[in-house]
């Protein structure tokens, strides 16, 4: 089947049509199934940019960390929304106005069912995940931070969930503190708790390394955390396309996803924050649409999730996120996960027999990332021959040098996993990377 | 093929596997860090200049086989050179490494396989690394500590 995601006529019966891709035989994978039964071939079909070659070879994506292809569906919602019923939100009388705001709107909902949120008040729209950390860092934490209080975050983050972080730390003269992690990658659980003391204020952690695969224990934590009245933002950017991510399942205060990484637009973040929380913050950024009314001597709020959103948002990236998520459910994160499972089993037994690789993160909880340095070639070589032979896979440091400090390595090269991936991509990151053991001998 | 055959020529891994120059130099009077924040490469360049003459230099830092390659073989030939001379090397090199792919170069000797980066536009950086810290080098006056 083919889920009707034809944009602005579709997202305007948003709740109809999400009901009915629930009653509708699901695509390929999308029967309950394990993985025997998921059809990559016809998910391939629906992301056109899949089809095309690279340097004459066909495309092996591998960078799906750093950014995921979009479906068909998602292309055809954002042109469809701009074709049919561009207009801006929250304001006008008129026809388009109307349609806009509730295809807008319809999104949030979308969200909010996606991540289980209690209410759309919760669901504040940023650019990116970076920017949803940095709201929850200057809007809740700064005004809460005073010099000698901590807040704790993991060795394994992202820069976007450790500068934020620096950057009110020095502001307010508070310190950070770090949970180290072993040699797997895994976060050391007792040495987290023991980091929490009287001080900490906040608690920040990713839901899955970027740059190592791993899943930390983010329950453990959260509960850790609040046991001391401690709360917790979750970073899910690389989670949440791989996996549900159910926030009151989870009892986050505060969660960051990004859509760009769940096959939907660039320019789309997520923040999803505890209503009590983003009732008693200040605004993050001030301007049109977050405001209730304005006079030169004050201004008042918006109500939630509004006093958040300054400006005009990103409308036709949140049409096309609805689609996005919409497809992505129509799979299912069981067909989802038991695939990518599999690939990552099978690039894992593929990598251990060339020579010289060393996989960097070897957690046993983890998904679909594969961090690996190649003896005497450094993982930028290694980047440039695989992506003659069509294969792109990142190398660097991954926006996580203090990673790459904790094992030793200048960069790695990472090999990381979508839903729609084969053994065929895998089989050709393995040709490549014996074409540069071949060159370096 | 041929282009990645052009860019990791022989001469090139075999800089790349057995650096020339690669230690600290103890008695250098001038020297600079230099980063290529794309990649991390990182690398360490020390020279010893008397008399307007560059009398030793030498590398150390991690990078990958181009950023490397170029360092090398920029230690091997900056030996005994005035200043004047490697400013002039500077320019020959940053021509070389920056003229299209489909236009001839100069032949600069040993360093022209690394001519070959052309038709890597992302790789050009980690040629000319070492030699932009080696600009720096030149003109950062003070002493280094050897502490």
């Amino acid at each position: 089947m083919e889920v009707d995601h034809t944009g602005a006529i579709a997202t305007q019966r948003s709740e109809q049509r999400s009901a009915s891709v629930v009653e509708e035989p699901k695509r390929g994978a999308a029967t309950a199934a394990p993985s025997a039964k998921y059809d990559v071939q016809r998910v391939r079909a629906d992301f056109p940019i899949l089809s095309r070659s690279v340097r004459g070879k066909p495309l092996a994506y591998l960078d799906n960390a750093a950014t995921t292809q979009k479906p068909r569906a998602v292309l055809e919602a954002m042109t469809g929304y701009y074709t049919t019923i561009n207009a801006n939100v929250h304001r006008g009388v008129h026809e388009l106005s109307e349609r806009a705001t509730e295809a807008y709107e319809a999104s949030r909902e979308r969200v909010r069912a996606f991540l289980d949120a209690a209410s759309v008040h919760d669901i504040i729209f940023t650019r990116n995940a970076t920017e949803g950390i940095n709201l929850v860092a200057q809007s809740f934490a700064r005004p809460r931070l005073a010099p000698g209080d901590e807040v704790l975050i993991s060795a394994m983050e992202h820069h976007s969930n450790i500068v934020p972080w620096q950057l009110v730390c020095e502001a307010t003269g508070a310190s950070l503190k770090v949970a180290p992690i072993d040699d797997r990658g895994e976060l050391m659980l007792d040495a987290f708790e023991a980091a929490l003391t009287p001080r900490t204020r906040l608690v920040a952690m990713t839901h899955m390394s970027n740059a190592l695969g791993t899943i930390p224990p983010v329950e453990d934590v959260i509960r850790l955390a609040h046991a001391r009245g401690v709360p917790v933002l979750i970073d899910a950017s690389q989670a949440a396309y791989h996996m549900r991510v159910a926030v009151r399942a989870l009892d986050c205060d505060f969660l960051v996803a990004t859509g760009h990484k769940l096959y939907g637009p660039t320019g789309m973040g997520i923040l999803y924050g505890k209503e009590a929380h983003l009732e008693a913050m200040p605004p993050f950024l001030g301007g049109g649409d977050m405001i209730s009314s304005v006079t030169f001597e004050r201004s008042t709020w918006n109500v939630l999730p509004y006093k958040f959103e300054a400006g005009t948002p990103h409308i036709g990236g949140a049409v096309a996120l609805h689609a996005a998520l919409d497809y992505i459910e129509a799979i299912g994160f069981d067909a989802i996960g038991a695939h990518e499972r599999d690939l990552l089993a099978y690039a894992t037994a593929m990598l251990s027999e060339i020579d010289g690789v060393r996989l960097i993160g070897t957690a046993r909880e983890k998904a679909s990332i594969l961090s690996f340095v190649m003896q005497g070639v450094h993982p930028h070589d290694i980047g440039t021959i695989v992506d003659r032979e069509g294969v792109a896979i990142r190398t660097g440091h991954h926006c996580a040098q203090p990673v790459m400090d904790r094992f030793g390595v200048p960069a790695t090269a990472r090999a990381s996993l979508a839903m729609y991936n084969t053994r065929d991509d895998i089989d050709a990151l393995g040709r490549a990377l014996r074409r540069v053991r071949q060159v370096f001998g | 093929m041929s282009d990645l055959n052009d860019l990791y020529q022989e001469v090139i891994l075999d800089h790349n596997r057995r650096p020339r120059n690669f230690h600290v130099l103890a008695n250098a009077s001038h020297s600079a860090e230099g980063y290529n924040p794309l990649c991390g490469d990182r690398l360490m360049l020390y020279l010893k200049l008397a008399d307007g003459r560059i009398e030793d230099v030498s590398f150390q830092g991690a990078g990958c086989a181009i950023s490397k390659a170029s360092a090398s073989m920029m230690t091997d030939v900056l030996k005994g050179r005035t200043i004047a001379e490697a400013n002039a090397l500077f320019d020959r090199f940053h021509r070389m490494v920056t003229t299209p792919p489909d236009q001839g170069v100069e032949d600069m000797g040993k360093l022209s396989s690394l001519a070959g980066v052309r038709e890597f536009p992302i790789r050009i950086k980690c040629a000319s690394l070492a030699w932009h810290t080696l600009k720096a080098a030149m003109k950062n006056e003070h002493r280094i500590s050897t502490e």
